[in-house]
């Protein structure tokens, strides 16, 4: 019970206790750095299908974005099964209540040395704008990608179509273009890492899974009756 | 297939028998009856027959005619088989076009017709002495040229000029024979006596020559296919498959599968066993509509392929391999360039196997040579329309001599490799038409190879075929295509998937293909401008928090 100081939310209201929790379970790290992993290998890969570099044969490249496609795609099989039956799936709806705050914060408030407006809690940990994002990339981008590249890959079993060749094309825009759209998200949610307690502070809950958050007395007396385990002493 | 299968069980069934005999011998207890141990203790011949026995051909003979009437003593349908084939009409009515195709009728971009040339191109006809390719071969069934194909002696040739005849005692001194060689007297006696079935050397005597030259004219047959090494041919090579010719193109009352007028490019009995006889000489018809084994990702797109690329696509890099060059340009219109009257020849190209190649002679003008080609590739259906004498062309653009029909949108259709001949020929400047010529005649005023003269050899063709011509001509450029099949490379050298698979790959110039890699597409240009512009806009937020960070205006990182 070293760091139990109540912190001021954003309006002013004391609501919690601040402690350090495993937010982040280890399916959930595992998830997260081999879909990290794998999105990387398929951009890579995905890029020399493209002919935008050569480090690899074109047959390596078919090859390795093909199977890394396919475990992805069962790692996501179970992670879906795992986001359903967890709850953990209640992270990722919308919400708009605090999202503009969120949004002046990005475009002003941060030049200006403000604080960011969001206090993680335990059943919230993705600020509104952070969770409307992931939100999308979910049910938008990652579908897209993964219908796209599962028609791609079964081209031989509709090349008999009229305009086989056209719909493909159509196929291999759609899916390249879905992929592109993956990059940009990468590239902006690294970038946010470094906003705030900066880039390790960031990473480090999604490696070891404590991470500080406000905790209501009634969350606080749960974890401490029932799963101590996922409560510790913060490293400050 | 049925023939190679027959072959190998006359092997196993000589092996066994050889065993037998060698155990009898030895004196050891044997199960082998005693009559197959008895007929079996010299080495047994794979034929039931050895022509050396046989008293008709045990003659002094004098001409090819007279072997012939020979053999027909026995194989008394023979010359009535060879007769109906095309090897002896020269005459093919194309069945998609209706078009009438065959030697004796088409213009190419080499030597450019038969008509009026007869005594030089007829010496690579099945026959003995066809002097007018205006009338159907010769009639006399002794006029079929047994020898060219069965030939074992190997000392059996034709002579260049003589409409098919044999060089005999005594030869002409200075005189060729088809394989570009000086001749000497055949001895038909030793060729009758050694008959057996067609050979590589017995094909390639024509095939390998076409065009007047080792490899001129297809591009994938050439001496090289003789005693091919493994990487110039896994069919042919002795340290692979070890085929014949009629391995694949088998033969029906010696009609041969194969062709270049109407051929197959896909399987037409997809139902049939891989391997099973039929008369059809394409790759499928053994390897199967899924060639490569389901043991990796890329063999399984590997076989997503096969409906669209043909096998040979892939798996013949270059043609012209193995050491023999191939002639991939001819300009006839700067033939007939003289020094002091007398006729020019220079050799300006050596080939891999060290022989001095013509670049430019006065009889047939300047050439170009290639060895290891990349193949030009297009959609082909195996129907191919030629442009002949009775056909308009556009003169001021280049003349396809033939066109090679396909498109992606028919199932038959595979993108195929060619040899593209570019050549540069004469034609009728009022009529827009291609023209024959006389090229050959050593005592006419009319031959061009003779006297120089185009004016008088055009019209001498162009009468002697019966043709319209305004006796006006010049020369235009064209384009004929070969199709590339044989020389096929091992594996290991097939194409990797990048040489088409990239920016101006080998197929850049295919039509109504989508090519994964060939460049990022509109998908690929809107994303790259996505991605630019969330790096652009980290870069300007972060540069930002920076810069205000600097003066002392937060920047929102506290520890």
């Amino acid at each position: 019970m070293t760091d139990t100081a109540t912190t001021p939310t954003p309006d002013g209201s004391a609501k919690g206790n601040i402690r350090c929790v495993l937010v982040y379970p280890a399916f959930n790290r595992i998830w997260h750095w081999s879909q990290a992993g794998s999105i990387f290998l398929l951009m890579f890969t995905g890029a020399r299908l493209m002919g935008m570099h050569q480090i690899l044969s074109f047959e390596t490249a078919v090859t390795v974005h093909t199977l890394t496609a396919l475990a992805l795609l069962l790692l996501w099989l179970f992670a879906t099964f795992w986001l359903f039956t967890t709850e953990a799936w209640k992270q990722f709806i919308p919400k708009t209540e605090g999202l503009f705050r969120v949004m002046r914060f990005y475009a002003w408030g941060v030049f200006h040395g403000e604080e960011h407006p969001y206090r993680k809690s335990y059943k919230r940990r993705h600020n509104p704008l952070q969770a409307l994002a992931y939100l999308a990339v979910k049910i938008a981008l990652f579908p897209a990608i993964w219908v796209s590249g599962l028609i791609y890959l079964g081209y031989g079993l509709w090349d008999d179509l009229d305009n086989a060749s056209f719909l493909l094309q159509i196929v291999a825009n759609i899916h390249i273009l879905s992929a592109f759209s993956i990059a940009a998200f990468v590239v902006v949610h690294t970038y946010l890492l470094t906003i705030g307690h900066g880039f390790l502070h960031h990473i480090r809950p999604m490696i070891f899974g404590f991470e500080k958050v406000e905790l209501t007395a009634e969350e606080e007396a749960y974890f401490m009756a029932d799963m101590p385990e996922r409560l510790r002493t913060p490293r400050h | 297939m049925r023939i190679r299968g027959m072959g190998v069980a006359a092997l196993v069934s000589a092996a066994i028998l050889w065993g037998g005999a060698g155990w009898a011998q030895s004196g050891e207890e044997t199960t082998v009856p005693a009559a197959a141990a008895t007929s079996a203790s010299t080495a047994i011949s794979k034929s039931t027959a050895d022509h050396s026995k046989f008293e008709i051909l045990k003659q002094n003979f004098k001409s090819g005619p007279e072997v012939t009437a020979a053999c027909l003593s026995c194989h008394t349908e023979a010359s009535n088989q060879v007769m109906h084939s095309i090897h002896w009409k020269w005459d093919y009515e194309q069945p998609e076009t209706g078009q009438r195709l065959g030697k004796a009728h088409t213009i190419n971009s080499f030597c450019g017709n038969v008509a009026s040339n007869e005594t030089r191109c007829t010496s690579c006809h099945a026959g003995y002495g066809w002097t007018d390719v205006r009338q159907p071969a010769p009639a006399d069934p002794a006029r079929v040229d047994c020898l060219v194909c069965h030939d074992k002696s190997g000392q059996y040739t034709k002579q260049d000029n003589l409409a098919g005849n044999p060089p005999l005692d005594p030869v002409t001194p200075g005189a060729k024979t088809i394989t570009g060689a000086d001749v000497r007297p055949v001895n038909l006696s030793q060729a009758a006596q050694s008959v057996g079935a067609p050979g590589r050397e017995n094909c390639g005597s024509c095939h390998f020559n076409g065009g007047g030259g080792d490899n001129v004219k297809h591009g994938d047959l050439s001496s090289a296919l003789i005693h091919p090494d493994l990487a110039t041919d896994v069919h042919m090579s002795a340290d692979g498959a070890n085929f014949t010719c009629e391995s694949c193109h088998v033969s029906d009352k010696h009609v041969f599968a194969g062709s270049r007028y109407a051929t197959n490019v896909t399987n037409p009995h997809p139902d049939m066993a891989p391997g099973a006889a039929r008369d059809v000489a394409s790759c499928t018809s053994c390897h199967g509509e899924k060639p490569h084994p389901d043991t990796s990702v890329s063999h399984i797109k590997l076989n997503d392929h096969t409906d669209t690329v043909a096998c040979q696509t892939c798996h013949i890099p270059s043609f012209a391999r193995g050491g023999v060059a191939t002639k991939t340009s001819w300009d006839w219109s700067t033939a007939g360039r003289l020094d002091n009257g007398k006729p020019i020849s220079m050799e300006g190209y050596t080939q891999g196997n060290g022989k001095h190649l013509h670049t430019y002679l006065s009889t047939k003008g300047d050439f170009e040579w290639g060895e290891n080609v990349v193949p030009y590739y297009a959609w082909f259906d195996g129907q191919v329309e030629y442009t002949n004498t009775d056909h308009t062309i556009d003169p001021s653009k280049t003349v396809d001599i033939n066109i090679i029909h396909g498109n992606s949108e028919d199932p038959k259709s595979r993108i195929f490799p060619f040899k593209r001949m570019e050549g540069r020929q004469a034609y009728d400047t009022e009529m827009n038409r291609l023209v024959m010529s006389n090229v050959y005649g050593p005592t006419t005023d009319t031959a061009f190879w003779t006297n120089f003269d185009w004016t008088k050899s055009i019209k001498a063709a162009m009468d002697y075929a019966g043709l319209e011509y305004s006796g006006k001509f010049d020369f235009v450029d064209t384009h004929m295509y070969w199709p590339i099949t044989h020389m096929v490379a091992p594996a290991k050298d097939a194409l990797s998937c990048q040489e088409c698979h990239s920016q101006n790959g080998r197929l850049a110039n295919v039509a109504g293909i989508y090519m994964p890699g060939s460049g990022p597409g509109i998908g690929g240009k809107l994303g790259m401008v996505m991605v630019a512009l969330a790096l652009l806009g980290a870069l300007g937020h972060g540069g930002l928090r920076l810069m205000r960070r600097a003066r002392g205006n937060g920047g929102a990182h506290h520890d």
